[in-house]
Parts: C-alpha cells; structure tokens; sequence
C-alpha cells in the first residue's frame, strides 16, 4: 500500500473508470483546463480529451439535467457541482427529474449519473460556500447518498458511485481533500450502502460520516485515556443507510452518539437517531445524544465558524455526559 | 468625451486608488495568512464600479457580485469596516458573519455582495418592483460578471424587468472569464449586446478600463431608465489583473494578453489623462495617492486590532 491523498484517491478513481469506460465522462465548471476549484479532475483533460472532460458555463441546472439526458441515452457522466452550497440551483433537475423518472417511467430506464459535489466549514468561506446539505439529499427517494471520510473510501465508493446505474450524489469535504491515508495499488472497489467501523469499542458508538469521522476518532483517543472505549462506525453512505452495522454496534455498546456537521433541526443525525430507535431501542441503556452544528447560516468569523459545527473537545464533552 | 470637474476628477481617481490599493492589501494579507478563506480581488476593474457608481445618486440601489469589494468602496463604504468585515471582525460592516462575499451596507444602498454568482440579480430585480409600486425616481444598478450571463435566473430577471419596465440598469463586467472559463467558451452568443435585444431591451457596450468612457455611457443610460423607459443592459469590458482566487496560477490566459490590459490600467491612464488635461497637477496627484495609502494603512491596522465577534453572536440575527 501507499499513501496518497483524498484528491489524488478521487482523481484515480475517475481516471481508472474513464480508461474502463468509454461511456464515462465529466462536466463541471472549471474541471477541465483549471482541474476543478479543488484539483480533483487535474490531468484528466490532457488524457481524455475536451469531448470527456467538458468545462460548462455556470448552468447548474443545465449541468444535472443534460448529465441525466445523456445518462438516459447509456452514458454514466460524472457532473461536478463546485460547492453543494450551489445544489440548490440544480435541486429541481435533481428532484423532480433525475431521482424520479425511472419509477415515473415504470421501472423503463436507467440513470447512471454521478453527481460529485463537495461540502462542509473550515475555511471560513462564509455561509454560501460552507454548508452541509446532505439531509435535503437524504430526503429523496431514488437517489444514494455517499460521503466518504479516508482517501481508500473515496477511491473504492467513487468508482462504485460511476458504475451504479442509479444517480448517486458524491459529496467530499472540502477539509479532507489534502489528507493522507492508506491506498491499495491494485483495483478494488468499496460497496455503497455499507459503514465501516473505523475503531472498535465497548462503552459507546459514535455514528458519524466525512470530517466528522476523523474528529470522532480524535476524542475517541482522548476518551481511551479515561477509560471510556469507543467505537467509532463511519457510515460512509446516508442514503440508504447500513442498518446492520449501526444495529450491531448499538446491540454490543447499549450507547448511541451521532456526530454530524450539518445543522441540527431536521438534520441526518434525525434519520440516525430514529433508526437506532426503531432498529435496537431494546438494547439502549441512555438516550441517543446528537452533536451537531448550530441551526444558524456559517458566520465568516473564524472563531464563530468553529463553534457553528462540532469540535473534537465538543465531542469528547458529549460522549462524557452519556457516560455518566 | 465626459469631462469631469477639479474636484471629480480627484474623487473619480481618489476612489481608484482606494480600491486598488485595498485589494492589494488584502493580497499581502492573504499571502501573509493574517486574513483567511478566499477573496475574489476587483484590482484592474476600478473603472467600472467608480465610473458608474459615481453617476449615481447616493440613495440610489447597487447590487453586487462575489468581487464586491470595489462596488462597496464606490458605493461610499467605510474601509475601515470593510476591511474589518473581510477579516471577519466585530467591528465589520455586517458584524464580522459575513465576510468578503457578503459585503453589504443597506444604509447606503449597497444591495449586498453574493457569494453565488447570478445571486444578486433577483435582489436588484425585485428592488425595481420596490421602486416602481413606490414611484420612486430610485434606481437599482445590478452588477454581475460575464460568467452570470449563463444562470438561469438571470434570463428570467431580464425577461420579467423589461416586461415590467422596471428601474433596474444591468451592469455585465465583461473580464473575459468567469474562473478559467473564457467566455468564447461559455457563451455560444458572443456580442452580449444581442442578450439585451432577446428582452428588447437596449444595450451598449462600454471601454471598462476608462472611467470617462464607463461614466459617459452610465450617465446616458441611468437618465434612460430613471425615466422610466424600463432595464437597459451596459456591458463594460474589463480585465481582472489577479487570479481568480489566490491558488490560482492562470493558465488559462497568457501573460501577452495581461499585459496588453496592464498597459490600459485605468488608474495610471486616468492619472495621466488628468494633468494633460490640466484638471490635477503631478503633485496634486501624489498627494492623493499618499493619503489613500494611509487610509488603506489605517483601515488595515484598524481590521487586525478589532475583535472577533462576541461568541453569543453565533446565535443573533437569524430571526427578527
Ligand atoms: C451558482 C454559482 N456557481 C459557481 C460558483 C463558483 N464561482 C464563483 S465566481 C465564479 C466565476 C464567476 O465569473 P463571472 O461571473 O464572470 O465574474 P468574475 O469572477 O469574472 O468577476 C464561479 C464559477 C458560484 N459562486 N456560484
Ligand atoms: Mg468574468
């Protein structure tokens, strides 16, 4: 194995499947001769050409739409929407059209489109360039929803992502992109729908995706040290979610925790949370604790930017008060 | 040819000056880490902002762009709080939670920068419905970039303003690209011009790197639609000097085409322009170029004195 970064994971993962599939090809604003605003698509231009590797005018709609028109016609594009902040502009194409039309059309067609899309805080970007949409996502039937946390994820779910042939939202964080972390040479690929336990434990789970996964196993080391042994299960997919592995976790910890970076009214840690509840409440010794962001828009101060989400002192608080 | 008075013509290369020596700033400021996250710089496009912002009445409406930093200077902004803003301080325009790509001050008819491009077309559009079911003689200037001409709700705002005949002038800056995308790449119709005939609605096209170009023009086309003869679009042609974000290394245009722009910069042309004419004197002109670094200096020191916002602030503003 070697190490490379979540960019250069995502960048693989897309060259392996252009050269695979001729049938595979990009659009997006500024991934082609720019290489994508945070350099995921770089070289891919040179290697396959203008016709596979398309630079868009800034039509969000137009993006997702026509990606589900040439879907429709047996092409598994791979649309770039630069910020999921930007979803919004192509929401109506990706509701009304791209998750509905094969149930529409009595099961009659296929839709292979991948939309990858990036997300989160950290660079206080302010709040149109920092948001955690995914429970809008999570809210449409017909889609999957994939957020990987570990370059080896986003490699192996990316080029799943590509080869379903139902649309699936990718979306990476825009804090993970220069991590490093373990990559197989060879070719594999990760399943969507399963989460992975990233750090077994005994006293409590921490159901968590994305960044948040790798803040949770930073206070999961600070809790070790106070005995407290947790297991972190990084979902990786929110739609549709691995019941299995979170129910298994639960049914060994008798204790739930949901990390998330998005707001909490009505966030993912919801769906979590009721699924625990409807999958192993039997097995509960406490009540499930969300740790979640502020319900406010991302304020640009640096400092208000990092008390609007979870932090890994916010986390190890949490998992302490369930604890007790 | 415009030709401004002594006193315009040092505020027209006054406010230049501000904005360029501003986004220079915060280029060292980023460089240095001391301000954060992005700035989409307006250095090279000083023309526009100051020649059209200047024609207007100060209670006049502009909207802007993710480069604001140069309308809300020409739009009378305090440097001091912009430039607090930018560093996401308490003393900031918007109280430090917005920062660069939201700049806005309402009380002096700054509509607010957006942070998503085409953004602010709804905003000036519906100010126009404001202002027509108030009769007012107010207008709404809304700017946007090239790359804008391509969302949706932009053809939507057009349509629906030059049916209406609202008071709403259409600002494109042309700087050639929107990112890295030129517009030969992006727009499939070249003379934008041609846009404003698909509304019918009137165009023009302005010399966005000559103040007295962009200055004659807004004048003419602010009095055709404080008239109420209803939207008109005027397109300027400018340049951006920087990248588009600090990362970027702008391989997508040559260093012949920046420095064919670099050789019209508006503030060294205007400079000249103005003692040939005998409107400013070399030294009256140095004299104003070292009293907008000091105000750039003060606003600076200002920015990076003031506090972070209280940590209560988290949860203030979102509802009335
Ligand atoms: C809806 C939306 N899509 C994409 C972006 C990312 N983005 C920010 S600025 C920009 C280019 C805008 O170009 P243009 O409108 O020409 O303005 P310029 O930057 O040239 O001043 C892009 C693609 C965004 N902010 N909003
Ligand atoms: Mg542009």
């Amino acid at each position: 194995m070697r190490e490379i970064t979540y960019r250069q994971a995502l960048n693989e993962a897309l060259d392996e499947e252009m050269a695979r599939d001729e049938k595979v090809f990009l659009m997006g604003e500024d991934i082609a001769i720019y290489g994508g605003a945070y350099g995921v698509t770089i070289g891919l231009l040179n290697k396959y050409g203008e016709e596979r590797v398309k630079d868009t005018p800034i039509s969000e709609a137009a993006i997702v739409g026509t990606g589900l028109g040439s879907a429709l016609l047996g092409y598994r594009p791979v649309v770039e929407i630069m910020y999921i902040d930007f979803i919004g502009l192509c929401m109506d194409q990706l509701n009304n059209q791209v998750a509905k039309i094969r149930y529409m059309f009595g099961g009659k067609c296929t839709v292979p489109l991948t939309i990858r899309t990036e997300g989160g805080a950290g660079r206080t970007l302010g709040a149109h360039h920092s948001q955690s949409l995914e429970a809008w996502l999570m809210h449409i039937p017909g889609i999957k929803v994939v957020m990987p946390s570990t370059p080896a994820d986003a490699k192996g779910l990316l080029k799943s992502s590509i080869r379903d042939d139902n649309p699936v939202v990718f979306i990476e964080h825009k804090m993970l992109y220069n991590t490093k972390g373990q990559v197989p040479e060879n070719e594999y690929l990760i399943p969507i729908g399963n989460a992975d336990v990233k750090k077994t434990g005994t006293d409590i789970t921490i159901l968590t995706y994305s960044r948040m996964t790798l803040f949770s196993l930073k206070a999961a080391e600070i809790l070790e040290k106070e005995g407290i042994n947790v297991e972190v299960v990084d979902l990786r997919t929110l739609l549709p979610l691995d019941k299995t592995t979170i129910k298994n976790s639960v049914m060994k910890t008798n204790r739930a925790v949901i990390v998330e970076e998005d707001t909490r009214t009505a966030g993912a840690g919801a769906e979590i949370g009721m699924t625990v509840m409807e999958e192993c409440f039997d097995y509960l010794d406490a009540p499930i604790k969300r740790i979640a962001g502020a319900d406010v828009p991302m304020p640009k101060a640096p400092n208000l930017e990092s008390l609007a989400i979870p932090s890994v002192e916010s986390i190890v608080e949490g998992i302490r008060e369930v604890m007790k | 040819m415009y030709k401004p008075s002594k006193q315009e013509a040092a505020k027209l290369l006054r406010q230049m000056m501000e904005i360029r020596q501003f986004e220079d700033k915060i280029m060292e400021l980023l460089s240095k880490n001391i301000a954060e996250g992005g700035s989409h710089l307006y250095a090279g496009m000083e023309a526009v902002a100051v020649g059209v912002i200047s024609s207007l009445n100060p209670d006049d409406f502009i909207s802007s762009t993710h480069r604001g930093h140069g309308h809300a200077i020409a739009k009378d902004g305090d440097l001091n709080a912009l430039m607090a803003e930018i560093l996401g301080k308490k003393t900031g325009v918007c109280k430090g939670k917005g920062g660069s790509l939201h700049l806005a001050d309402l009380n002096k008819g700054n509509l607010g920068a957006n942070g998503i491009v085409a953004g602010g077309l709804g905003i000036a559009t519906g100010a126009g419905i404001a202002l027509k079911m108030q009769k007012s003689s107010k207008i709404v200037v809304c700017f946007f970039g090239d790359g804008a001409l391509n969302n949706g709700i932009t053809h939507e705002c057009m349509n629906m303003a030059s049916l209406w005949k609202l008071p709403v002038l259409y600002l494109c800056e042309n700087n050639l690209y929107a990112m890295s995308v030129s517009i030969n790449r992006a727009c499939s119709v070249k003379d934008f011009k041609k846009r404003a005939e698909a509304y019918d609605m009137p165009a023009e096209i302005a010399d966005g790197m000559d103040v007295l170009a962009v200055k004659e023009a807004a004048i003419r086309w602010i009095d055709y639609v404080r008239k109420g003869n209803g939207p008109c679009l005027l397109v300027c042609n400018t340049y951006r000097y920087y990248g588009h974000s600090r990362s970027d290394p702008r391989v997508y245009r040559t260093k012949e085409e920046e420095k064919f722009y670099k050789d019209r910069d508006p503030i060294l042309n205007f400079a000249q322009k103005c003692v040939k004419e005998g409107w400013l004197t070399e030294k009256e002109i140095k004299d104003i170029e070292a009293s907008v670094t000091e105000a750039i200096e003060k606003a600076t020191d200002f920015a990076i004195k003031s506090p972070l916002p209280d940590p209560e602030e988290l949860y203030t503003d979102l509802y009335v």
